[in-house]
């Protein structure tokens, strides 16, 4: 069972619909115990940095995601949150992977950052079988820095990091749900991990 | 890098694809669900799905096509049609859409730009104007352009940028159906004024035609219908050609 974590920020039937066209079970929850007992637990979500994670806080998530073993992936404002820190709001996140979150911030870049973009320096198996320079859907105004837990790269004015992996944890920038037979295959990959 | 967007769009009537020829003389071309897993398989960017009946018969949502498009297809998808308050949107959010046109109710009300972008987020609202020429001033017309309102194009968009519109989807209706190609200069306007993205159309009926657009007009995205509805230019032939072009595309 895969445990879409439901913390009221919208767009977990996107998640839900793409899991779903895969064959999946899953269950949207909040209840920290069928989070804990979930093989696969998503945390997906848009929306803005600070009331999100007031949101994982009241529902009790913020120490029941710490201390999760099995593959996490967090989605777009979620693997912010498993980021350490976001300049969104000045938030304090979850602090599971050690990149900064930072606000698109040069000059004629158009943002929000929406629409199809590359990635490149593909690591680790959740780009089994997906092409260097593959296109995948964006839409945010702020991204996670680069460093040495980068899996994957994309460049919008500066190169930020695309998705992270570190031990179990994993996370997208992009939307895996809205892109397409690329995005397909790295939810299935994540489902096999 | 960033690819130019290629958008089909759907209007529905009655919960059927439909296509105007300036927005006259309706004719059917095939199953909502069914033409957006074609166009997505085929390589479409993104879908628009317009409840063109909305306005003029008060029909407030098509949830329930929406819920089976969000099922159905794997790629972003914007609905639009007379969407006039924050739940009519919200419903649709929660309906699977991705994001929302606002149109006349906006010309009438823009506070609910400002309201949905700040509940949902700017990402979620599109502002869609339609605008026809007057006497070398764009007028802002509302109804599927049977109505002039008292605004003009250009400071109609910086408001709703300023009000929250994470988009503009802009049509020439004096462009629209025409298959002439569209106002490059305008658009090229448009795009340098605003910080936010803009999808150019109405009016393309070659491939060229939307390659000025995405180069000359710098619109980050082209939306067409019929082109695509009736087999004209297939998608596929069609991003080829603009890759070949040197345009970013997603191929």
């Amino acid at each position: 069972m895969i445990a879409v974590i439901d913390y009221d920020t919208g767009n977990l039937r996107s998640v839900a619909n793409a899991l779903g066209r895969l064959g999946a079970e899953y269950t949207l929850t909040s209840s920290p115990d069928e989070i804990r007992s979930a093989d696969r637990v998503l945390l997906p979500g848009v929306g803005e940095a600070s009331s999100a994670m007031a949101k994982l806080r009241e529902r009790g998530l913020v120490d029941v995601i710490r201390s999760l073993t099995q593959p996490v992936l967090g989605i777009c404002i979620g693997v912010q949150l498993l980021c350490r820190h976001s300049e969104e709001n000045d938030t304090e996140c979850l602090g599971i992977f050690e990149n900064e979150v930072r606000r698109f911030d040069l000059p004629g870049l158009k943002v929000p950052h929406m629409g199809w973009n590359s990635i490149n320096g593909l690591r680790t198996p959740l780009f089994d079988g997906i092409d260097e320079g593959a296109y995948v859907y964006y839409v945010h105004s702020f991204a996670p820095t680069l460093n040495a837990d980068t899996i994957a790269t994309t460049e919008y004015g500066l190169p930020f990091s695309a998705a992270i992996a570190r031990g179990n944890f994993f996370g997208t920038q992009f939307h895996p749900e809205k892109s397409a037979s690329v995005g397909e295959r790295l939810l299935q990959n994540f489902l096999k991990l | 890098m960033l690819a130019k967007r290629i958008i089909p769009c759907l209007d529905i009537k009655d919960g059927q694809t439909v296509k105007g020829i300036n927005f006259l003389g309706l004719r059917e071309v095939g199953d909502p669900v069914d033409l957006g897993r074609l166009y997505a398989q085929q390589g479409a960017d993104e879908l628009v799905y317009l409840d063109i009946s909305a306005t003029f018969e008060g029909r407030r949502t098509f949830a329930e096509l929406v819920t089976r498009i969000a099922e159905n297809i794997n790629i972003p998808f914007t609905v639009g049609g007379g969407i006039a308050s924050v739940d009519d949107a919200g419903r649709l959010l929660g309906a699977g859409a991705d994001k929302v046109t606002v149109n006349s109710a906006a010309v009438r009300n823009p506070q609910l730009i400002s309201d949905i972008a700040s509940k949902y987020g700017n990402q979620f609202v599109v502002v869609a104007i339609d605008a026809k020429q007057v006497d070398g001033q764009w007028r802002v017309t509302t109804h599927g352009g049977r109505k002039f309102s008292d605004r003009e194009l250009f400071s109609w968009a910086r408001e709703a940028q300023e009000r929250g519109a994470g988009e503009i989807l802009f049509t020439s209706m004096d462009h629209d159906g025409t298959k002439n190609g569209y106002p490059c200069d305008t658009f090229a306007r448009l795009s340098e004024m605003l910080s936010i993205p803009i999808i150019a159309s109405g009016g393309a009926g070659t491939i060229q035609h939307i390659a000025d657009v995405l180069t000359r007009g710098k619109a980050d995205a082209a939306l067409a219908a019929s082109i695509f509805h009736y087999g004209e230019i297939p998608i596929p032939t069609l991003k080829a050609a603009l890759h070949q072009a040197n345009i970013p595309i997603r191929l």
